[in-house]
């Protein structure tokens, strides 16, 4: 029964999906984006560049071109499948593709490229980095108003500077409203599988539960949904990240950290084609421009009380005006909480 | 019940594994039928893929070139009658040997740090496998099992050395920083420009020549002899005067010195750093290769050809048929190495009892014992 409704649910992807191969091959330049470890569906970081570029084809009418690699070994193929078939831009999504970026970008000088969360110095290369400390800060405060234990908790991805600059902003506002708080951190590998892991990272979060945490917030990408499943087993509260995550436990995500990579996606895949619009070197998207945020719909609207809100709110406005400095950990490898 | 004779060697060379093809790609095409795509469309993109133009038949032959070493491996110690199924993690250790020497002799130039790469790849590559080896001579460990687990260890030992020790000091990612440009192996697009924006590279020639050089040490050596003796039957090796356990030992090494060829390629001519997970698993379609190939060098460099191109029409395919995911592509390739490799045997006693019914001689035995069979 299951697998058939998972069969029913296949042929229905693939039937749409097979729409945009037939609508393809009539643009001269289409955009592509190709999704980084972890796949395409991961209700995550992945799933928010298929939406940008969703967006982008509704509202155009026109298709783009999508690929999702199998292993670390095949960035350069896909990269360069896409420019020498003439796509304009060739959108991706993740730290790890700036190397292989680096080498193919300069063999393709005509076409252009954007890559998210990494940077890569060349002429023909927009690098679009987030503020993601000053989005985790928020959420930080949230969780520390939430928490009634005193400990709350944190599941990083892969190992790596990008994801403790997560942590430090999160810590950083839990200590601001709480300034006694524990911060229990952890990480689920050290490997791109650290993307895809939901069972390590729902143990951990069940560690952390362990030690009294009773909000925990996943900055895992895929992996985060283990984490997400297990704090609402426990009956406890966690805090989602990238996409909008809130609809999945509704009653215990207290919110998501949100990043919007689909918003980058899309304005990526309008601009970045056209030598006019486009703009090369690092681009910073932060609060002012609503690149990072928390989340609020009706699925949390119960959990986050009116003055939670105002002082997310609050804030969120000093952090914009520059009266609040959240410290970014990537500038100097140092979280000063 | 009648007995089948052997069949005759075109027929167990060619048209064995052309019958095993086949069916395979009509198991593939009832898959893409399944979920609704057209599956010409897709066996034809798989074709032009892996053939159509420059740039697709230089990604087929960078694959070959991979497979070509690793099913070499497998072949060599098979005639040994050892099964080393540890081809990834050789492969992958042996990365470190190419990566030290390159990085150590940045600055210099390729045509010094080609062979010297190529000897470390063979180096670290063949002590990989040559513990395992060493394990099976001395303490009767099964190299099956060792040399799966010595995947494990690989794979452990080298997200640690990336992560800790290899790790370029500016980026995120685990992987070693670049080779100087000075010190790749040249790509064979630099003198052809067919081959324009491909990784295959010159270590293809040493594939090639290494599987007349395989050839030649299998059946025109005395080792290759001592080797073959031992795969038949150790007994009579021994017997005959040779030391099983020394046969052991440097069958393995030299069968860990190929698949570590895979990190000569990869590193020093493709990915130019080290980086996780390069092997990508040629180790294990390594197996299927010679498995096709008949443990035989002609057979193994046309299996890997296939290999090579269904890799790289399988990647195509999801550019062509964006319905077909990953995944998709995945169980495309699984069901061509299931029939052409762990099920080879499939049409065997089938074609065996065609071939009986179509020789005339055979035809009139066979008559004969039906009737036989029936009557009594």
């Amino acid at each position: 029964m299951k697998n058939k409704q998972a069969f029913k649910g296949l042929a229905a992807l693939a039937g749409g999906l097979a729409v945009s191969a037939l609508m393809a091959g009539t643009a001269l330049a289409q955009p592509a984006v190709i999704y980084d470890l972890g796949g395409k569906f991961d209700k995550s970081f992945n799933e928010s560049s298929f939406e940008g570029a969703t967006m982008w084809a509704e509202e155009t009418g026109e298709a783009f071109l999508e690929l999702e690699i199998q292993n670390d070994a095949q960035r350069e193929q896909a990269i360069r499948r896409f420019a020498s078939q003439g796509a304009n831009p060739v959108v991706m999504a993740g730290f790890s593709w700036g190397t292989a970026l680096g080498t193919v970008a300069a063999e393709f000088p005509e076409t252009n490229f954007v890559i998210i969360d990494g940077v890569v110095d060349l002429p023909n290369v927009q690098s679009i980095l987030f503020d993601e400390h000053t989005g985790s800060f928020l959420v930080g405060v949230l969780a520390a108003m939430t928490s009634e234990s005193n400990v709350i908790g944190f599941v990083g991805g892969m190992d790596i500077p990008l994801i403790h600059k997560f942590y430090c902003g999160y810590a950083q506002g839990a200590k601001a409203v709480n300034a006694d708080i524990t911060v229990i951190e952890s990480y689920t590998g050290t490997t791109p599988a650290a993307w895809n892991d939901p069972v390590t990272a729902g143990e951990l979060a069940r560690a952390a539960s362990d030690a009294g945490a009773d909000v925990v917030f996943a900055a895992a990408g895929g992996s985060g949904m283990g984490v997400l499943q297990m704090m609402a087993d426990l009956g406890k509260y966690s805090i989602g990240v990238d996409a909008n995550q809130n609809y999945m436990h509704p009653g215990s995500v207290l919110t998501s950290m949100l990043k919007r990579v689909d918003v980058a996606v899309y304005n990526s895949f309008m601009n970045a084609g056209d030598a006019d619009t486009f703009t090369p070197g690092i681009t910073v998207i932060g609060l002012s421009e609503e690149g990072v945020g928390y989340a609020l719909d009706e699925h949390n609207e119960a959990l986050l009380t009116d003055e939670m809100i105002e002082a997310a709110e609050d804030y969120k406005a000093r952090i914009i005006a520059g009266e609040v400095e959240v410290h970014d950990y990537t500038t100097d490898s140092t979280c000063p909480v | 019940m009648s007995v089948l004779k052997p069949l005759p060697r075109w027929a167990d060379v060619v048209l064995l594994p052309l019958l095993n093809l086949t069916l395979a790609f009509v198991v593939s095409g009832l898959v893409v039928l399944a979920i609704g795509q057209n599956p010409l469309h897709a066996m034809w993109a798989i074709a032009t893929g892996a053939f159509g133009s420059g740039y697709n038949f230089g990604y087929t032959l960078y694959y070959a070139t991979n497979f070509i070493f690793t099913g070499l491996a497998v072949a060599l110690a098979a005639h040994a009658g050892l099964f080393n199924i540890g081809g990834n993690g050789q492969a992958y250790v042996a990365g470190l040997g190419v990566i030290a020497v390159a990085l150590l002799l940045d600055g210099t130039h390729w045509i010094i740090v080609m062979p010297l790469a190529m000897l470390a790849a063979m180096l670290v590559g063949g002590i990989w496998a040559f513990i395992p080896g060493y394990l099976q001579a001395k303490r009767g460990s099964h190299v099956v099992i060792t040399t799966i687990m010595f995947n494990f260890i690989a794979a452990a030992l080298m997200v640690y050395m990336l992560n800790y020790v290899l790790k370029a000091p500016t980026g995120m990612a685990p992987e070693s920083r670049m080779i100087a440009p000075d010190a790749r192996m040249p790509r064979l697009a630099e003198f052809i420009d067919f081959f324009r924006h491909t990784p295959v590279n010159l270590s293809l020639f040493l594939a090639i020549a290494l599987l007349v050089g395989v050839y030649y040490l299998i059946w025109h050596t005395k080792f290759g002899f001592a080797l073959r003796t031992l795969g038949q039957n150790p007994t009579a090796s021994r017997y005959a005067g040779f030391s099983n356990s020394k046969i052991i030992m440097i069958v393995m090494t030299m069968s860990g010195a190929l698949a570590g060829l895979v990190a000569f390629n990869e590193v020093l001519g493709v990915q130019n750093r080290l980086v996780l997970d390069f092997v990508a698993d040629a180790g294990f379609v390594g197996i299927a290769v010679a498995l096709m190939g008949r443990n035989h060098p002609f057979g193994i460099g046309l299996a890997a050809l296939l290999f090579g191109a269904l890799y790289q029409g399988g990647n195509e395919l999801q550019y062509v048929v964006p319905g077909l995911t990953r995944e998709m592509v995945v169980i495309i390739q699984a069901l061509v190495i299931l029939f052409t490799g762990a099920m080879e045997g499939l049409f065997r006693p089938g074609l065996q009892f065609a071939f009986m019914l179509f020789t005339p001689e055979h035809k009139a035995e066979a008559m004969a014992r039906e009737s036989a069979g029936s009557e009594s």
